[in-house]
């Protein structure tokens, strides 16, 4: 008993969430001369959905190719788990803008491709993928081609891909752009109950205002040309009702307007 | 094409031209052509003679041999060139110059370094498939989606596992759009060749038939290597279409 009560304070004090993914004086200059990021400092705490926002050109899809160790930074370090990286690794999982699907490849083989990879046996990457590709919504359509499906679920079966490798952290690159608004709606929806599921780090990179408000613990608001960190908001909007409730939340729609607010000197 | 309201199918503009040629024989204006019928009984005739089996079996193997050479040496240089710059640069000046050059020049110079023999003829056929293959395969490499590379990547995909499960499978329409054109190019190939060479094969029955006016059967010695040709290019084009599907869908 009093061991507990000694212990206690330690307990309560406001420890800092654990970092999953930690952004250190990153820098990218392109051969070209273009300077697409300057000293960007950022940390992920794990669990956490935060999202990547601002104009195009200010860089945000190049911040996650570097963590996702795909484009070289020019100086700085991205650590993830305490490991500085500066390659892809079993750790992160990247799902496409375009979906990047083999288009010769089934729904299935395409999920389980990352397991292929890695040299797991056919039988036990299948059963996962299938487990994966059913829990994003697909299931039926494991022996189908990705030209017999629509955007919207082609995506899935990235999402799928990304969730069948099991890695900490998932690196979203505008996944919603090149998926049509009903369909996009379900999808965020999806991903949202995902989350409750699976306990990932997810970095997310849009350019739509109430895409990240609506998904994210936090929001990480570039600026372009070079691209800088110029604002971190926490939208603490509760997720527990209904989606209509939360896009119809005067809080919501506060901080949707507030970002804007902020965004519009970019505005061509 | 429609005639006066009439649907012409396509097969009938070659039934034209060949009762054209029919008519034309029995005028016997110009001894070169006898009457189609005639060229088409001795097809049976041709075909039937072990001189022609022996000819037709030499051709058929140095073309086959010919033809998986220039496939084995122009898939992996197509590869290398799509994939490096370097290997580009080096080649690629050479690859488009032989792409487009007379070939038929070079033969002499194959059959001083090969001899009077099949040799020379499969260096032929290799010689003229090779190079459309290559710059096709180039091509195709060079088209293969980045984020597709990207994604391999991402998911540690090792440099060999990125070109056997990625670069390959996507750039097959173009690899095999090439071989098709390069069996196109190498039929041209065992025939030129064999008619140079003009002791072996085709080539001396061609030689044969020519020199002793047998017009018949050197008609119907033509329309076998021209049939043959369409057919073997027709079976690369159904291998093709198999794969029409992904080939249409990559870039949408």
């Amino acid at each position: 008993m009093i061991a507990a009560v000694m212990t206690r304070p330690r307990e309560v004090a406001p420890v800092a969430p654990e970092a999953s993914v930690e952004v250190r004086d990153l820098c990218k200059v392109y051969p070209t001369g273009t300077e697409a990021l300057r000293g960007i400092n950022l940390t992920f705490p794990k669990g956490q959905f935060t999202s990547l926002l601002g104009p195009s050109g200010c860089g945000k899809t190049t911040l996650l190719k570097i963590i996702a160790g795909l484009v070289p930074a020019t100086s700085g370090e991205v650590v993830v788990n305490g490991r500085t990286v500066t390659k892809p690794g079993p750790e992160r999982a990247f799902v496409f803008q375009d979906f990047a699907l083999m288009p010769w490849a089934t729904v299935l083989r395409n999920a389980a491709f990352g397991l292929e990879l890695r040299g797991v046996a056919r039988s036990e990457r299948e059963a996962t993928a299938k487990h994966y590709i059913d829990q994003v919504g697909l299931a039926g359509f494991e022996n189908r081609y990705p030209h017999e499906l629509s955007g919207g679920m082609r995506q899935r079966v990235g999402l799928a891909r990304a969730l069948a490798v099991k890695a900490d952290v998932l690196l979203l690159d505008e996944p919603f752009s090149a998926v049509d608004e009903q369909n996009r709606r379900k999808f965020q929806e999806d991903l949202l109950q995902l989350r409750q599921v699976e306990n990932k780090t997810l970095i997310f990179v849009t350019h739509s205002i109430e895409e990240a408000v609506y998904l994210s613990d936090r929001i990480v608001l570039l600026s372009p040309r070079p691209g800088r960190v110029s604002d971190i908001i926490e939208p603490k909007i509760s997720r527990e009702r209904s989606p209509e409730d939360i896009r119809r939340d005067p809080e919501y729609l506060d901080i949707v307007e507030d970002i804007w607010r902020g965004l519009r000197n970019y505005a061509d | 094409m429609t005639i006066a309201g009439y649907r012409i199918p396509p097969l009938a503009s070659l039934l034209f031209w060949a009762v054209i040629w029919e008519i034309v024989g029995h005028l016997g204006i110009v001894f070169l052509f006898p009457p189609l019928s005639s060229v088409v009984m001795e097809l049976g005739q041709v075909v039937g003679s072990s001189t022609f089996l022996g000819a037709a079996w030499m051709t058929v193997e140095s073309f086959v041999l010919g033809l998986l050479l220039a496939i084995a040496v122009g898939v992996p240089m197509g590869l290398l060139m799509g994939r490096f710059n370097a290997a580009d640069k080096l080649l690629g000046m050479w690859v488009n110059l032989f792409v487009s050059a007379p070939l038929s020049a070079l033969v002499p110079i194959i059959m001083i370094l090969f001899g009077m023999g099949q040799a020379t003829i499969i260096v032929t056929v290799f010689m003229f498939a090779v190079w459309i293959i290559v710059l096709d395969t180039r091509a195709g490499v060079r088209d293969v989606p980045n984020s597709l590379n990207e994604m391999a990547r991402s998911f540690g995909a090792s440099g060999w596992q990125q070109l056997t499960k990625i670069t390959l499978l996507a750039a097959l329409p173009e690899i095999l759009a090439g071989i098709r054109l390069g069996v196109v190019r190498g039929v041209k190939g065992v025939v030129i060749g064999q008619l140079l060479v003009s002791i072996v094969g085709l080539g001396e029955l061609f030689e044969l038939y020519s020199r002793n006016f047998l017009m018949e059967e050197f008609w119907a010695l033509t329309l076998i290597v021209f049939a043959f040709a369409l057919g073997a290019a027709e079976l690369i084009a159904i291998l093709e279409r198999k794969i029409d599907f992904y080939a249409g869908v990559r870039h949408g």
